[in-house]
């Protein structure tokens, strides 16, 4: 069994509520932050931890806070980014939905390391059960004085408040977030200003994860030298992973990072197979966003050794044989899932997802599911498959925030290693579906 | 004063001027420009043409930027080099988003009031493609009167956000914004709401397409067929200098005055625009000088030609 | 039963409203506009009218485009009226492996409409949304607030079904 730092209990009786948290050694580390250390000092605990974001980039979270500006003379804003909405990815969900008081008493300790005066939790829309939880899980705190002036006679007062959003991935982008805090449409900024030089409404502001910022909690509580004991290389600690797709076991695992991919997919512990007794075909380790692999590139590294769950070892290759761990949505294909039909299903989703604002994405996320769309229910030519290539790689790079790339990626990577499906099906446009859309088994990876 | 050098030029320019700013004061191969617009704020970053590519950061960290950027919203360092024309990146990727740009726009030029003015029109000349690509239906909107002097082809537009930013910038209730999301979004009222103060009508004047038109240009008729005079007069709202369109002696429409990257010179007023359409409202300058690489320079306007209207006759 | 609603919050829903103001700086009222909206949509029917979207604009100072624009903008506002009960299921692929488009056709079926349409009798709308972070529970979809995971046609009919009858006895009271 892996060691838990985030869901260790996930199962005791009560956790969500303020009297279970407490009994299972809830806070601790904001008696610890706030009597005992100064912002700086937790600031370099997680420093030494190596916490890398958990929102899907990856950045070092030490280094992030570094950033901030602290001589502004404006106030400060920690932002959690509880906007989760990368396909696949569902971990946050669960982390808010069970154990709401750890991610409160990671926004304490984090704020307190920034100097924020103020906070905000940016939720999701869809997730309105969820802010419930948290607004009645912040009543609690502030009743027992873990919120609002003076907190615990440190001198030091925070303010902590769920503000939703309403329908929109763009807004996990951390500038559209901002904007659609300061109650605007989610148009990413163009940076810079970095948002730790002006970010909510002008002021310099951090956004992290809220996996990140509950992260904080066991970092402070045994010390960041500790937290960088598991993990391999510059991937230290737990990492969630929301598991999904066609496997006996989805949900969310925490998991000590480094353990192999194969063993996340097979062992009981965690994903316990593949369903039906089919075989892995491919999978999407990191949220829709990153490459998608077929299972021979998926299990080992190029140099033969096993794949493991780091960031490192995960992105071995590049794109052109790796992938990305992403935000953690581990999505699981088996043999009779269709890669065409996936990777259209993908980009109507970053089409429906585009803000608008550039015309690569704009116009190039439309215009690739319409491609997908053809070559999907039959009316593709061949040379849509280059054409497809040609708009994603012309996207690429070239537009105001990563939701391009993003867009971009899947379409590439499904070419790149599944090419031959998209060629059966402008081939044999007849052949490749059933009316619940359930793919041929005598489809099962031909090439042509 | 930083120096930058782009395509092999070298230049001094302020502090905090953009890589746009810097290549139009060295004047030559200067990036295209369809959103952004030096005289409002927040603008550019959005269309993409004017992106090139950074092969040195600066002097003090002479990292490549990983990515091309947008030369109309990045500030130039002291020591920065800069590739335009002189890299095939960005060629094909300016090329890659004129196409972008054309995919869902109307191949309307024919009967468009903005042919032989159009940025886009321009622009597809020197980057696009002879044939789209694009095989699907185009997004299509009605064509929509938006008060009483401009009207709305949503069909043409591109999404620039100057005209919002006019509103927002030069007027104090803007009625009219960027609605609806992504492929789908669209500049409207959402209500009938008629635009209505004093210099709504530049509106017009920054639309880099012809999504934007005035209503009172009087007689349909192609730009190029029509005349520009510089002229002014005393106006307590504006500067009152504009620029005169006739066809014959009729003044047929009133615009600001266009510098040489197809900016306005000054924003006028809406009476200026739409009201003084009289020769005798106006004291006429001269030959308006059109020097934009554009389709109506290419057809007449670098020849001198006689002025339709002399100051001589009025009198 | 057009009888025309009049467009006031109640008052406990002006608390909630001042109590969502009060988390932002004064001079930053704007920010409260999404939750405000939200609030909004569930006093009156269910979808922003225009007349809602002006009201909302006068209570938080801003101008009526400044609401137009986000409302349009974000997915959760219906701009046009929708039945008493929006069916939204999530049509992304990790719920399509298991199974998210039979269920959509089911209740098509079963409701007799199309993705996008109301019912005759104005009970129920049919929508797909994209992701709601529901992927391990697939196939799922949202109604109000409420998440229904691990949908089969069976629970289909059984949670429609008593959603139904709870709306016809709030009518009938
Ligand atoms: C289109 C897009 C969507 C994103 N969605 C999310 C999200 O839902 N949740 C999240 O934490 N980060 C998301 N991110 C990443 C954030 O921009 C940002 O990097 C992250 O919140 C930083 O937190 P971290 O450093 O703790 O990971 C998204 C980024 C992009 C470009
Ligand atoms: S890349 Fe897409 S989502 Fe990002 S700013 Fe451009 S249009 Fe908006
Ligand atoms: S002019 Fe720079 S992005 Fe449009």
């Amino acid at each position: 069994m892996g060691r838990k730092l985030l869901l260790e209990h996930l199962n005791k009786a009560n956790i969500n509520t303020m009297e279970g948290y407490l009994q299972n050694g809830g806070y601790r580390s904001v008696e610890k932050a706030l009597k005992k250390m100064t912002p700086d000092e937790v600031t370099e605990e997680v420093k030494k931890s190596g916490l890398r974001g958990r929102g899907g980039a990856g950045f070092a979270t030490g280094m992030k806070w570094s950033f901030l500006d602290r001589n502004s003379g404006k106030p400060r804003y920690l932002l959690c980014n509880a906007d989760e909405s990368e396909p696949g990815t569902f971990k946050d969900r669960l982390l808010m939905e069970k154990i709401p008081h750890l991610l409160i008493e990671g926004m304490i300790v984090s704020s307190y390391a920034l100097g924020c005066r103020t906070s905000y939790i940016y939720i999701r829309g869809e997730y309105m059960f969820i802010l419930r939880i948290l607004e009645k899980a912040i009543a609690e705190a502030y009743a027992k004085g873990y919120l609002g002036e003076n907190i615990l006679g440190s001198g030091y007062s925070l303010d902590l408040h769920v503000h939703p959003g309403a329908g929109a991935y763009i807004c996990g982008e951390e500038t559209a977030l901002i904007e659609s805090l300061e109650g605007k449409r989610g148009n990413p900024r163009i940076k810079p200003p970095f948002p730790a030089i002006a970010g909510l409404w002008g002021c310099p502001t951090i956004v992290n994860n809220v996996e990140s910022i509950a992260a904080v909690v066991p970092i402070i509580n045994d010390g960041g030298d500790e937290y960088a004991k598991i993990g391999i290389g510059k991937s230290t600690g737990t990492k969630l992973i929301s598991a999904s797709g066609n496997i006996n076991k989805p949900g969310v695992y925490e998991i000590e990072m480094g353990i192999s991919v194969e063993e996340f997919i097979y062992s009981d512990e965690y994903c316990g197979g593949i369903k039906n007794n089919l075989e892995l075909k491919a999978c999407v380790p990191g949220g829709s966003s990153v490459p998608i692999l077929p299972n021979h590139l998926l299990l080992k590294m190029s140099d033969g050794n096993p794949r493991l769950m780091t960031y490192e070892s995960l992105s071995e290759g590049g794109f052109a044989t790796g992938s990305m761990l992403g935000s953690g949505g581990f999505i699981v294909y088996d043999e009779k899932a269709c890669i065409v039909r996936n990777t259209w299903n993908f980009a109507r989703f970053y089409h429906h997802e585009s803000c608008g604002q550039c015309s690569p994405c704009r116009e190039g996320t439309g215009w690739m599911e319409r491609v997908l769309h053809n070559i999907e229910y039959g009316h593709g030519k061949m040379e849509d498959i280059d054409l497809l290539w040609d708009i994603q790689r012309k996207i690429e790079g070239n537009t105001i925030c990563p939701l391009g790339d993003a867009a971009a990626w899947p379409v590439a990577a499904a070419i790149r290693h599944f090419r031959h499906e998209f060629e059966y099906h402008v081939k044999y446009p007849n052949r490749v579906f059933d009316e619940d859309h359930v793919y041929q088994p005598e489809m099962k990876m031909q090439k042509v | 004063m930083p120096k930058v050098t782009i395509d092999d030029i070298t230049i001094d320019v302020p502090a905090g001027t953009t890589i746009l700013e810097a290549a139009r004061m060295i004047g030559e191969n200067v990036p295209p420009a369809m959103c952004y617009y030096s005289k409002l704020k927040g603008s550019g970053g959005k269309c993409r043409v004017c992106l090139v590519k950074v092969t040195k950061g600066s002097e003090k960290d002479p990292r490549p930027m990983p990515k091309l950027v947008a030369s109309c919203r990045t500030a130039v360092m002291d020591g920065m080099e800069v590739k335009n024309v002189t890299s095939p990146e960005v060629i094909e990727a300016r090329k890659g988003v004129v196409e972008f740009l054309l995919v869902n726009h109307p191949l309307d030029c024919p009967v468009c009031d903005q042919a032989g003015e159009c940025h886009l029109q321009d622009l597809s000349y020197e980057h696009g493609a002879a044939k789209s690509r694009y095989e699907f239906k185009r997004r299509t909107f009605e064509t929509r009167d938006i008060g009483d002097k401009i009207k709305l082809h949503m069909n043409r537009c591109i999404l620039c956000y100057r005209c919002t930013q006019v509103a927002d910038q030069l007027t104090d209730q803007r009625v009219h914004g960027v609605l609806g999301r992504g492929e789908v979004s669209e500049i409207s009222t959402y209500i009938e709401t008629a635009i209505d103060n004093e210099f709504s009508g530049n509106m017009i004047d920054v639309c880099p397409v012809g999504a934007l038109t005035d209503k009172t240009f009087r007689f349909k008729s192609r730009v190029w067929f029509t005349k520009p005079v510089y002229a002014h007069r005393n106006c307590t709202k504006c500067t009152g200098k504009v620029t005169l369109w006739y066809q014959g002696e009729e003044v047929l429409r009133v615009t600001s005055r266009k510098d040489q990257w197809g900016e306005s010179e000054a924003f006028i007023c809406n009476e200026c625009r739409y009201d003084k359409k009289a020769t005798s409202d106006w004291k006429i300058e001269g030959p308006a000088h059109v020097d934009r690489h554009s389709v109506i320079s290419q057809n007449h306007y670098e020849l001198p030609f006689e002025l339709p209207v002399t100051q001589k006759k009025l009198q | 039963m057009t009888e025309v609603q009049k467009i006031e919050f109640s008052p406990e829903a002006m608390l909630e409203v001042s109590r969502i103001v009060s988390h932002y700086p004064q001079d930053k009222m704007k920010s409260a506009l999404l939750p405000v909206l939200h609030i909004a949509q569930n006093e009156f029917g269910g979808w922003l009218s225009a007349e809602t979207m002006d009201y909302v604009a006068r209570l938080l100072h801003i101008h009526p485009i400044e609401v137009y624009e986000v409302a349009t903008f974000y997915s959760m506002y219906n701009t046009k009226p929708v039945g008493k009960i929006l069916i939204e299921v999530c049509q992304t692929g990790p719920c399509c492996l298991n199974g998210a488009e039979k269920i959509v056709s089911y209740i098509e079926k079963k409701l007799n409409i199309k993705v996008g349409e109301t019912t005759k009798d104005n009970m129920f709308t049919l929508k797909t949304v994209e992701c709601l972070g529901a992927c391990g529970y697939a196939p799922m979809f949202q109604i109000g607030e409420t998440f229904y995971e691990h949908l089969t046609e069976e629970k289909v009919d059984m949670i429609l079904e008593n959603l139904k009858q709870e709306k016809l006895k709030a009518i009938n009271n």
